[in-house]
């Protein structure tokens, strides 16, 4: 039942491009999709160890930037006249190393503030995520400080036999970015269906219980802010090479706050609670555009938000999940994820 | 007496919070296989043990081991690794889980695979977890509450969050079991059932350590018991030297009939 779902959704989603045919429509699909991945992996802190992290666009920044320099190469000095000069590679090896990179931060981070968790994980967040936009700001030999990163090449995708496929079309990077969104779905609903998910889960309502049958803290947090990081860094790398030009500005508040709103108003601690949440405020300003001025556009977003969390205090999703339950007569699901009740159901 | 190790070995414990002695040399014993109670007025420091035995609590001087190996030093998660598992007093379950999940996540130990076998989904992870779930029934089963295995554990009564919380330690596959007064709150029957419930544990070859208040139930269920006042052992023995202990009787009684 749920499988089918998800495929159906999936077939939706990928019929878009054939009867859309606005550009500029479909650009606000595909970077809605981009900070959808990056909301899916916050939820996984958020929603499925509870831990907040409010530098998240850090770790997606990061990915952009170690994505972007990959393809685009550097020379900086370090030392007097020593210097450190990479060549460009291949965009498609960016996006690996925005990944490694990235996950290697978030260990780092996970490693410092997961000794103390809840507030000063928040706190080492926003700080991390602080120091690392100033660098980027002012690290201008290796960043371009102000003037931005330009001309970042599109990510080629090598086909075996033939030559390569450069996705340059907003077609294709709408493939692109929903081929990597379904991989990391997938990933973190086995990883939360898994015994990983359920320590998280165990650590999240009982900390104290949760360890007594041997469940170790900081190694179960630090591995869910490394994956969580990682896939940010993913979507990172996919911002920059359909973006095409990267600044210090991409580490903004504003854009880990968005990744916040859509996981909360989507449901924290349910799977599908970030795209639904994603695809409603990602896509509401193109929406709200022709009809609103900007200022009324910002008000009118302040104001569903606060609806909904009105309405449906624990997010879209679980709300109409527990709806649906109840109408069939079952016990509801708490928080919209009980394992019990996904046995059969892998995603595919 | 047989001449074997014992399993469980506490030498010497004191812990002082500042100015205040909780504990002052603590020494006993636990053998493999036997039931042990300890027991005390309220505030003897029955739980502070439990919490240096299991790593809760760091003792401020001497040694704790089990089976040979010093639990210096080793956080909760280890010391649940070599075998020795508790319940809780209060929190003894995740309340806003099933049975069946609760289970599930004291079964953690059992369900370990590698990250990249659970995030591929290979057959080994996918293995482990039909045994998992498999056990979870088992146990929901052997502590009878099988029928309502996908009711939430923070919805049942009280006496059932118990029998929940020890499901939940046996999850975790100890070879001993350290019960915090597992019995508080249940009525007459559901403690009987329950002294069956430590009997059957014992008999698949698990030493127990007990806290509690029920003396009855202390009474009938252990083979040594050892008493706790002010952070000092005042009698150590079975069940029937401790009943006519002067020392234990005056700790329990003496007071209040002086001052009666």
């Amino acid at each position: 039942m749920k499988l089918i779902a998800t495929l159906v959704s999936i077939a939706a989603l990928a019929s878009v491009p054939l009867w859309l045919r606005d550009p500029y429509l479909m650009n606000a699909l595909i970077t809605t999709g981009i900070f959808i991945i990056g909301a899916m992996s916050l939820n996984l802190l958020l929603g499925f160890t509870g831990q907040l992290s409010l530098g998240h666009v850090a770790f997606f920044g990061i990915g952009a930037y170690t994505s972007a320099l990959t393809s685009l190469g550097f020379d900086i000095g370090v030392f007097g006249d020593f210097h450190i000069v990479h060549e460009p590679w291949p965009p498609i090896a960016g996006f690996f190393l925005a990944i490694v990179v990235a996950g290697l931060c978030g260990y780092l981070v996970g490693r410092l503030s997961f000794r103390v968790r809840g507030a000063y994980f928040v706190i080492v967040t926003i700080s991390f995520a602080e120091v690392v936009r100033l660098v980027a700001l002012n690290w201008i030999e290796l960043t371009q400080g102000p003037l931005a990163l330009n001309n970042i090449r599109s990510i080629a995708i090598p086909l075996p036999g033939l030559s390569e496929l450069v996705i340059r079309t907003k077609l294709h990077n709408y493939y692109l970015v929903l081929t990597v969104a379904v991989i990391a779905y997938v990933l973190i609903a086995r990883l939360v269906r898994s015994h990983f998910g359920r320590a998280m889960r165990g650590l999240m309502e009982n900390e104290t219980l949760a360890v007594s049958v041997g469940i170790d803290v900081t190694r179960t947090l630090t591995l869910a802010a490394v994956i969580s990081a990682a896939i940010a860094g993913a979507a990172g790398s996919l911002y920059a090479h359909y973006i095409r030009i990267i600044d210090p500005d991409i580490f903004a508040f504003i854009n880990t706050v968005t990744m916040v709103i859509m996981v909360i108003s989507g449901g924290k601690g349910s799977l599908a609670g970030p795209i639904v949440g994603g695809l409603i405020f990602g896509l509401m300003p193109v929406f709200l555009r022709p009809i609103m001025a900007p200022e009324a556009q910002w008000i009118a977003y302040g104001g569903v938000l606060i609806v909904i969390l009105f309405l449906l205090p624990r997010g879209i999703v679980p709300s109409f999940s527990r709806l649906l339950s109840k109408q069939r007569g079952q016990a509801p699901a708490p928080d919209g994820m009980a394992f019990a009740k996904n046995d059969a159901k892998e995603p595919a | 007496m047989t001449t074997a190790v014992p399993a469980l070995k506490v030498e010497h414990v004191a812990i002082h919070f500042g100015g205040l002695v909780a504990l002052s040399d603590l020494n006993f014993t636990v053998d493999e296989g036997e039931i042990v109670s300890l027991i005390g007025p309220n505030g003897a420091g029955k739980t502070t043990a439990f919490n240096i035995v299991t790593g809760f609590l760091a003792p401020t001087h001497g040694s704790v081991s089990y089976r040979g190996t010093p639990l210096d030093g080793l956080k909760p998660h280890q010391i649940a690794d070599i075998g020795l598992v508790r319940t809780f007093q209060r929190t003894s379950v995740f309340p806003n889980d099933t049975i069946y999940d609760n289970l599930l996540i004291g079964l953690h130990r059992q369900s370990r695979v590698h990250l990249p076998e659970a995030l591929l989904g290979l057959p080994r992870a996918r293995l482990t977890e039909r045994k998992v779930r498999e056990r979870a029934h088992e146990l929901a089963e052997w502590v009878g509450l099988g029928r309502r295995i996908h009711d939430l554990a923070g919805s049942l009564s009280y006496g059932e969050q118990r029998l929940v919380g020890v499901a939940l330690a046996l999850a975790a596959g100890p070879s001993m079991l350290l019960l915090d007064e597992p019995v508080s709150g249940m009525n007459a029957s559901e403690t009987h059932t329950f002294v069956e419930l430590i009997r059957n544990i014992r008999s698949r070859g698990v030493t127990i350590l007990l806290v509690e208040h029920d003396m009855p139930m202390v009474m009938s269920v252990s083979d040594r018991i050892v008493v706790l006042n002010y952070g000092r052992i005042i009698a150590e023995g079975p069940p029937d030297t401790i009943r006519n202990d002067p020392a234990v009787i005056e700790a329990y009684l003496g007071k209040a009939a002086v001052h009666a």
